[in-house]
């Protein structure tokens, strides 16, 4: 694999992935309790997510970490930046 | 020291894992739940023999891990550190091993003995997963047991390395997570500083790592040195006399070592970990070929479906209700007759005895018979709607529920997972409550307990359903009027539903003001359910349980509504009397004073709304049903009830206060008279505008 493919460094959050798309987290915008507990649930720079459904309302979306599925709101997921995968 | 047992064994684990299969498998009808001290946590406690020894198991809550600051976890955390347990068994969902692993390695850093208990290997089979256990054991130094803990596979062999364990015949040397050189470098520097503190401590690495990151709680036990006091046992725990100047140059040291580090410590931490569950999860799973159909994914497709999902959980609901009423209907009028059948039977032994009137009145027509009518109103539909309920939440529709509907909550500023506490409300509203407590936010917490009872418990359909026969169904054609009848059950529940989230969404932008959570909700496997614990947790948790409180309650409601009958002011009864004052409010919100009068009388019961009723309207001294339906709509309708009555008595029955068992559990729940208070006077205020609004706008039209 060429280390010299040129890779964009474009940054989405997590609410901006698509059902059936992947991403890999690269931060987290959020501190405190809620930043330990998205750490526990696996939600680590690095880690595959793939969004798997969405609710009939169209927020919150599942997805897909580390084997278990996790139901984020929208709102929340636009605090996780990813850097999607092509 | 008498310690009734040889051994104490902590069971701990991520949620839906099994843990409470295992529990249950393992302690049998061996065991006892609570709540931890001072807490509203359920604490399980079982015991079980083996090999003439006796085992105490501690079911610890559900958590993910052991780090964060939520109540759940600080108790598994402080039961596992200071309560000295001989051995600390992981239940781990095989099909997510590495998620699993986090907590396993954090355990494994505070505790030696730890048996790690592999499950679900079933599912994880059919999702083409294999689990290499021995594998598992190696890396992680401790024994490793794959069962499938629902069909009882595995436990014998899990029971027996608990005992291998406990008695030290098999040797643990558990892994500790690596750690990045620049921090262990901190780690290193304050540790010895600790272990002059707390010496007898598996791994006093652990409380360095929790005082560098600020854990008041912690940092507030070494200075009182008050150990027992975390592990919530009443139990020896000893640290070593320390002295101030010790203390004080231990949290110096954490000062400086903390400054240079605190910021991204805990972000290190969790990496240190999950870096080591990747490398460990890697080497024990391998992918066998995956199976061609995702099932979980088809019918997540099907339930949370953007056209079908919503009638599917409608048609669900009305399901439930509809084999719920059909089901209950026989086992309540046999229950009924047989329990009547007593009361006369009670009667003669008084008359036998030559008892007084006054006290066979009080306490057979007034106590006995009420609490008759409750048993017969209340058990059959709890005895089908719970185990119901339990089905669809084992199975994991529950949470698909939470995830159809949670952007309205969004709106309402509540939390998704209310949801699942409404639809527990349907069995409960006492149970709905107490299952408020899967909400972590505390203000999204209260939300969900002061309008859980907007949803309409079992204890009041019967009322909806009497009126709706009786007033709404004759006015169709009888081949439809059964549809209408559940169609209009149906449309009753709306409003509590409706109700729900507008009373949601004012608490959240007034009284309980502040920013949403961040919701997180895991989405479970859908995994058949186990009939046995299917049946025994809702009868003996839930069914048995609520009975129980409705019954201690009713009691007192039953010798009042006696008295009420039967002492006479002047010419007419008690009842009568206090009706007539109350009459004019009633008639304001399209009711009248006898209606009024029984929701104030059997506040502790919803069952023995309508007896009352019909007592009062009868002028009869006890409280009685009437055999027809026919006969029942000529003496409502003889009182001036009308259609109007009917509907306004239907809305105040949902949206009324909680009754007295409830009100109870709120107290118990939130520990605050004012919001208990508000529990109350919340729904007496919407009850009483909404019918208002209502008959007034009828009578403004013309009907009633």
């Amino acid at each position: 694999m060429s280390s010299m493919t040129k890779q964009k460094l474009e940054y989405e959050t997590l609410a901006e992935i698509k059902v059936g798309q992947r991403a890999k987290v690269v931060g987290l915008l959020v501190e405190g309790p809620t930043r330990r507990r998205l750490l526990d649930l696996g939600l680590l720079p690095g880690t595959e997510v793939k969004a798997v459904m969405e609710s009939p309302l169209g927020t919150p979306v599942a997805y897909k970490i580390r084997g278990s599925i996790l139901a984020l709101r929208l709102e929340d997921a636009s605090k996780i930046m990813v850097n999607p995968s092509r | 020291m008498e310690k009734g047992h040889d051994y104490l064994v902590a069971l701990a684990g991520n949620p839906n894992t099994g843990k409470s299969t295992v529990f249950n498998a393992l302690t049998g009808l061996h065991q006892h739940v609570g709540n931890w001290p001072g807490k509203t946590v359920a604490r399980a406690e079982g015991s079980f023999k083996y090999m003439g020894k006796r085992y105490k198991l501690i079911d610890l809550p559900g958590t993910y891990s052991l780090l964060a600051t939520a109540t759940d976890e600080e108790i598994a955390r402080n039961f596992v550190l200071f309560a000295h347990p001989e051995v600390v068994v992981v239940v781990v969902d095989s099909t997510t091993l590495e998620r699993n692993l986090n907590l396993v390695l954090q355990v494994l850093e505070i505790s030696n003995r730890v048996v790690i208990c592999l499950n679900l290997m079933d599912e994880a089979a059919r999702k083409g997963l294999e689990v290499d256990a021995k594998q598992l054991s190696r890396d992680l130094g401790v024994p490793v047991v794959p069962t499938v803990a629902n069909v009882g596979k595995g436990l014998n062999d899990l029971v027996k390395v608990i005992a291998g364990v406990a008695s030290g015949a098999i040797p643990t040397s558990p892994h500790r997570f690596t750690l990045k050189p620049e921090i262990r470098k901190v780690l290193d520097e304050v540790t010895p500083y600790v272990k002059k503190v707390v010496d007898d401590l598996p791994n006093t690495r652990w409380i360095t790592m929790r005082l560098l990151e600020g854990d008041a709680r912690i940092r507030k036990t070494l200075e009182n040195g008050d150990l027992a006091s975390l592990a919530t046992l009443n139990q020896h725990v000893s640290i070593a006399e320390s002295t101030e100047a010790e203390l004080k140059e231990l949290f110096d040291r954490v000062q400086i070592a903390a400054s240079s580090i605190r910021e991204s410590l805990h972000d290190h931490i969790v990496s240190s970990i999950y870096a080591d569950a990747e490398i460990i999860a890697s080497k024990a799973v391998t992918k066998t070929e995956a199976p061609k159909i995702d099932m979980d994914a088809k019918l997540d497709r099907i339930l949370t479906s953007r056209i079908i999902g919503f009638p599917i959980m409608i048609a669900l609901l009305m399901g439930v209700f509809w084999i719920t009423i059909e089901g209950a209907n026989i086992p309540s009028q046999l229950l009924a007759e047989g329990l009547f059948w007593l009361e006369d039977q009670f009667t003669l032994l008084f008359r036998w005895f030559g008892a007084p009137e006054w006290l066979e009145g009080v306490l057979v027509h007034g106590i006995y018979r009420s609490l008759a009518w409750v048993v017969a109103v209340m058990l059959p539909p709890m005895a089908i709607f719970f185990p119901l309920f339990t089905l669809f939440e084992n199975f994991g529709y529950l949470a698909r529920v939470a995830f159809n509907i949670d952007r309205i909550f969004k709106w309402a500023g509540a939390h998704g997972k209310q949801a699942i506490t409404m639809c527990m409300g349907f069995g409960c509203n006492a149970t709905g409550v107490i299952s408020c407590r899967s909400i972590n936010s505390p203000r999204e917490r209260l939300i969900a307990i002061l309008t859980n009872n907007f949803v309409p418990c079992n204890g009041r359909w019967p009322t909806l359903i009497l009126v709706t026969t009786v007033f709404v169904a004759p006015m169709f054609p009888s081949a439809v009027s059964s549809i209408v009848a559940a169609a209009v059950m149906v449309a009753i529940t709306l409003v509590g539903i409706f109700a729900t989230f507008i009373i949601s969404a004012v608490l959240s932008r007034t009284l309980l003001k502040g920013e949403s959570s961040f919701f997180t909700l895991e989405m479970p496997s859908y995994r058949r359910p186990q009939i046995f614990r299917v049946l025994y947790t809702s009868l003996i948790d839930r069914t048995i349980k609520v009975l129980y409180r409705a019954i201690v309650w009713a009691a007192p409601a039953g010798a009042i509504i006696w008295i009420l009958g039967n002492v006479y002011v002047g010419s007419e009864t008690l009842m009568t009397y206090l009706a007539g004052i109350l009459s004019p409010i009633g008639l304001l919100i399209g009711l009248d004073g006898i209606i009024l009068l029984a929701y104030i009388v059997a506040l502790p019961a919803n069952e023995i709304i309508i007896p009352t009723i019909i007592m009062g309207y009868m002028g009869a001294s006890m409280m009685i049903e009437l055999e027809s339906m026919a006969g029942l709509h000529a003496l409502f309708v003889a009182q001036g009830f009308t259609v109007v009555t009917a509907i306004c008595l239907m809305l105040f029955s949902v949206l009324h206060y909680p009754c007295a068992t409830t009100t109870h559990t709120i107290w118990k729940e939130t520990g605050s008279a004012k919001w208990t208070f508000l529990s109350n006077l919340i729904p007496l205020v919407v009850a009483f505008l909404v019918c208002f609004v209502v008959a007034q706008s009828a009578h403004i039209l013309g009907f009633g």
